[in-house]
């Protein structure tokens, strides 16, 4: 035994070098490699660096009030985020309250109750929703749901709720034309929920079936194994997807500015139009100068801010409990 | 083969011989199993005696596992799975379609192969079961808690820490807890799947000890690869081969004195 490795050792040290590539082409793939990777984040940081420097002017000039004062007037240029703000905040909110339920329904059918034929179908078509461009979104939610939203849901519930206290507010719209926060909502909710639900069935996948049976085996019924043993199980990961959706949620820009009304108002109605952060640089972008320029730098940048937070706590909740 | 069958013989001499006088608990007949359209149990007849421990023995495939799944109706998970014949617990066909599942669930308990703590507390693995059934003020719940902990033998290790989570117990424990679960539901029949399959030997010595313990309130099923534990602690065994019930009898009779040759061939370790 022991001869023989040393016999192959020996041979494997004298055999003629059959190199097709030299050895200094490794060297330089992975220098290569390397430089690819970096470039990834020179690129980031390039990109946070200058929406840094743009939107400074903004911040030099408005101080913290920037955050907290609602007037954005161009011709005054005087310039507060806060509308923004709460907007994007209420819509992803929205779109949160209403693509949760349905998502974890969507993940909880699929791995618990879904027959084999169905469950090929059914998945294919979530994952379609994802495939579909935020345009056709916010075309779609302009032209064909505001105006069914408008006719069949704002104008009705604007006639019962008028004149109650709160809900009379909130739920109230003074010009039904189906744009407004919660149409943003609502179709943020759509687009979210191909996410969260794709997620949340990997996870639910991954709990042992042998976990499942024995809740099964003292006489859970399959809501009872649901809420008590899958989702505590599942834990933070199933939050992790959710705020992989509310990411999304928060910056989605072009579906949005389709259907937000995009008015710098601060409204008690949820029928109003509002402005997010993402629709409020879509829309003055382009025709943007000097210190407008600057605030909506500043702008992006607290996007920026709280999506990537958003994200890197998803991404830390996520791949906590495929470890343990 | 020697050596196995001196181990064997020994063990059966500590085991309680088994009482064919025991009113029979379940009665198997003619269960056939199938997944798609394979037929992996084929005219199962078979006995399980009241508060007797009887060991399913063979090979890996042979449908021992399979058969105890039936007890409880887990196979009916998967709609791919199913079984006819019929299985009378008490008289009454659980394969029967107007039986509720989930009722004798709570009356057939079941031990798996791997310890399966819910993520809950190690008191609330216990009371969540209980719960499912019955509503009970919370100082009964607290005694019916601390009788199943005590009957599993954990009582003593877990009395400090019910409020930790059940993840938090060794894998010995953790399969304790399991049976303290299922105990503690007062279920008439325990299934138990390999259970010590996963454990060291001292854990295994212990669970052991404990099925010894539960002998007297309960009917015990357990499938096992282990013949020494199936002689240490079962009063009958079958063994089973490609779907098919080999040979049923009390456990000494079946490791000492074999009827058929493959049964010996099997419990000597000459294939298997």
């Amino acid at each position: 035994m022991v001869a023989l490795s040393q016999e192959r050792l020996v041979s494997s040290a004298d055999a003629p070098a059959r190199r097709s590539t030299p050895p200094s082409f490794d060297r330089l793939f992975r220098l290569a490699s390397l430089a690819s990777a970096l470039l990834v984040l020179i690129v980031l940081l390039g990109i946070i660096g200058s929406m840094i420097y743009g939107g400074m002017p903004a911040f030099r000039e408005f101080g913290f009030g920037f955050i907290t004062s609602s007037v954005w007037n161009v011709n005054e240029d005087q310039y507060g985020a806060w509308v923004a703000i709460v907007g994007t905040l209420t819509t992803a909110l929205i779109a949160l309250v209403i693509g949760v339920p349905l998502s974890l329904g969507i993940a909880i059918f699929l791995t618990q109750l879904c027959p084999p034929w169905l469950k090929r179908p059914v998945a294919t078509t979530i994952e379609l929703l994802a495939a579909v461009p935020s345009i056709i979104y916010g075309m779609w939610g302009l032209f064909v749901f505001a105006p069914l939203f408008a006719n069949y849901v704002q104008v009705p519930v604007s006639n019962i709720v008028e004149g109650m206290p709160i809900i009379g507010t909130i739920l109230y719209a003074r010009t039904p034309s189906g744009v407004g926060i919660l149409t943003a909502g609502i179709i943020l909710a759509i687009m979210i929920i191909p996410f969260i639900a794709s997620i949340a069935r990997d996870i639910l996948d991954q709990i042992p079936s042998v976990l499942r049976e024995s809740a099964y085996g003292i006489g859970c019924t399959t809501w009872e194994v649901v809420r008590n043993v899958l989702l505590p199980q599942a834990g933070v990961s199933i939050i992790g997807a959710i705020m992989l959706g509310l990411g999304r949620a928060l910056g989605e820009t072009m579906a949005v500015t389709f259907v937000v009304g995009n008015a710098n108002r601060l409204s008690g109605s949820l029928f109003d139009p509002g402005s997010t952060i993402a629709s409020r640089i879509a829309n003055e972008f382009n025709e943007a100068i000097g210190l407008q320029l600057n605030a909506l730098m500043a702008l992006g940048c607290i996007l920026f801010l709280v999506t990537f937070t958003v994200l890197v706590l998803a991404r830390l909740l996520v791949s906590r409990v495929k470890v343990g | 083969m020697s050596t196995i069958a001196l181990n064997t013989s020994s063990a059966v001499g500590r085991a309680a011989a088994g009482n064919a006088e025991a009113p029979v608990r379940i009665a198997v007949r003619d269960l056939n199993f199938y997944y798609g359209d394979f037929r992996s149990l084929k005219d199962i007849n078979l006995d399980f005696y009241d508060r007797q421990v009887t060991a399913l023995i063979g090979p890996s495939g042979c449908g021992k596992s399979t058969l105890l799944r039936t007890f409880n109706r887990i196979y009916s998970l998967y709609p791919e799975q199913r079984a006819d014949g019929e299985i009378l617990l008490d008289g009454q066909n659980v394969l029967s379609s107007s039986i509720d599942v989930n009722e004798l669930r709570a009356r057939v308990g079941m031990v798996f192969q791997k310890p399966t703590p819910f993520p809950m507390s190690i008191y609330d693995n216990i009371a969540f079961g209980i719960k499912l059934y019955e509503r009970l003020p919370k100082s009964e719940l607290d005694g019916r808690v601390e009788e199943a902990l005590r009957k599993a033998a954990l009582w003593d290790e877990a009395k400090d820490k019910l409020r930790q989570s059940g993840m938090s117990l060794s894998g010995g424990q953790q399969q304790r807890l399991c049976i303290a679960r299922t105990i503690a539901q007062k279920p008439e029949v325990i299934l138990l799947d390999e259970p010590t399959s996963a454990l060291d030997p001292i854990s295994t010595g212990k669970i052991e000890e404990l099925i010894e313990q539960l002998r007297s309130e309960f009917t015990i099923v357990i499938v096992t690869h282990n013949m020494q534990q199936a002689a240490r602690i079962s009063q009958f065994t079958a063994f089973m081969y490609l779907g098919e019930v080999v040979e049923f009898g009390p456990t000494t009779k079946m490791f000492m004195n074999p009827t058929k040759k493959q049964t010996q061939d099997y419990i000597t370790g000459r294939f298997g």
